[in-house]
């Protein structure tokens, strides 16, 4: 039998990460395949992802990182010819029950994107146009209150609060970043999935979100998808190491980068992979 | 500018705290080992061979912050230097900790003699070894490169003390073989001291290359 082989067929439960890590799960996924038309790209997921700690997704470019996370607020119903089967809990309700409703999902299970993705509106307009349609701030003061304590929560207010009318366009792309990330705070959310939230950004200001998502973990249950490892082991509490579809391993993010259960996770840290 | 992430920074200053803690603990065992074989105290060289547990568990635990801080932050330059300086030291003041050990152990079977001699070189070996020590770790906390140099000069004086040590006791023996045993042990401790203010040196050493990324041991410059 290969090792890759053997490897895969003597992957742990991945649960266990959760309870490794001592804290409550937030998301339980039990036997998740995903489909893009007849082709599988994710193969038996299960995973207890903890609340208000880290999760980091690793591995190399087209492992499903991404489509799993994506499966957590339902984004890849959006694409056409896809298909899940089995579950996703959060706080213990599958959200693939056909009663979801999904844009409450999305709102509870908020979003940030590798490329940042301001509207083409004020920065003010930015974090209030998500509080108005939601109905989550009805007093003008209200309404200024929660994207002050938004753009403070993102780290981002000392740099905007002088120019909040002014385009958002006009910031730098890390300050973008910080400001989606606001956006998807206002509407307080209990998760926040990060899709490569710094690759198009320099080191510093991807030190910043890194950073900003420390600060955040005590608050939000976090889900970060990164092709960068070092990120992972700078950022989070578990990383979970996707190869081909599968979960191989997960557990927390000192023993993932020190001693791996998985022979194939220690060729990917290590960089001897393929 | 700094780029260091504060919570990597709190997780260095922690680092640090411990390696100090565990520096306080090993220059009062030297001490109490010493005290108590100049004052033979046998319950406190009792209490100095059963007490090593809290530095053997500092030891591992300081080890495995630094492992966790390479592998999750791979820290660059003076950050990396301070990590790699902090797994030596933590080596250095595990062996300072032993060598308190092996000083009590000396100091038992010592106490079973009567005294050879008054001890006034070994407690001055000591005064001069527990202040290097502490120089070094002072050095370390202020990232003081002056006071390290000083450390490392310091160690010639507890080198000449070994050996005058040494010479002395070897008179007595001469004198009278009943004294041999005993005063075996004496030359040991003085050697145990003596190798107390190498592992001072060692950590002076370590941050001076922490600090200036000067590499000055074995006499390079």
């Amino acid at each position: 039998m290969s090792t890759l082989a053997s490897a895969l067929q003597a992957r742990p439960s991945p649960p266990a990460a959760a309870e490794q890590a001592g804290a409550p799960c937030k998301i339980a996924v039990r036997d998740l395949n995903f489909h893009y038309g007849a082709k599988r790209a994710l193969e038996g997921i299960s995973i207890d992802i903890p609340a208000n700690l880290v999760t980091a997704f690793i591995g190399p470019s087209g492992c499903g990182k991404s489509t799993f996370l994506r499966t957590l607020n339902r984004m890849n119903d959006i694409i056409a010819g896809t298909r899940v089967e089995g579950e996703v809990r959060i706080d213990g309700r599958d959200i693939y029950r056909s009663d979801t409703d999904v844009v409450a999902l999305r709102r509870r299970v908020g979003m940030v994107f590798q490329k940042s993705n301001p509207f083409p509106k004020s920065i003010f307009e930015n974090i209030a146009y998500g509080l108005r349609i939601n109905g989550l701030a009805r007093r003008g003061s209200e309404l200024h209150g929660r994207v002050e304590e938004s753009l403070r929560q993102a780290a981002i207010w000392d740099e905007v609060k002088d120019r909040l009318h002014e385009s958002a366009l006009a910031l730098s792309g890390g300050q973008q970043q910080r400001l989606c990330i606001a956006r998807a705070l206002a509407v307080k959310p209990d998760v926040l999935l990060m899709d490569e939230p710094a690759s198009a950004l320099d080191p510093i200001a991807t030190q910043r979100i890194e950073e900003l998502i420390y600060q955040l973990k005590s608050t939000y249950t976090i889900v970060i998808v990164t092709h960068n490892m070092q990120q992972a082991a700078r950022v989070s509490d578990l990383t979970a190491f996707f190869w081909l579809g599968k979960l191989i391993e997960a557990g927390p993010t000192d023993k993932m980068f020190t001693n791996p259960g998985q022979k194939l996770t220690e060729d990917y840290v290590t960089g001897r992979f393929g | 500018m700094t780029t260091t992430v504060p919570h990597f920074q709190e997780e260095l200053d922690q680092l640090k705290s411990r390696l100090l803690e565990m520096g306080g603990l090993a220059e009062d065992r030297v001490r109490a080992a010493v005290t108590a074989l100049v004052n033979r105290d046998t319950a406190l060289v009792a209490q100095v061979l059963a007490g090593d547990g809290p530095i053997n568990q500092l030891h591992i635990e300081i080890d495995s912050r630094c492992v966790k801080l390479l592998a999750l932050h791979q820290p660059m330059a003076v950050d990396l230097r301070s990590i790699l300086s902090a797994v030596k030291i933590n080596t250095d003041l595990e062996r300072v900790g032993d060598l308190a050990i092996n000083i009590a152990e000396a100091a038992t079977r010592y106490l079973a003699h009567p005294p050879v001699k008054e001890l006034i070189d070994i407690p001055r070996m000591a005064e001069i070894a527990h202040r290097m020590l502490r120089d070094a770790l002072d050095a370390f906390v202020r990232r003081d490169t002056v006071l390290a140099q000083q450390v490392l000069d310091a160690d010639d004086a507890l080198d000449a003390l070994k050996t005058q040590v040494f010479r002395e006791l070897l008179t007595y023996m001469l004198e009278d073989p009943h004294t041999i045993e005993a005063s075996l042990d004496l030359i040991l401790v003085s050697r145990h001291l003596e190798r107390i203010g190498d592992h001072a040196t060692n950590i002076a050493e370590d941050v001076i290359f922490m600090v200036s990324a000067r590499d000055v041991r074995h006499h390079a410059q």
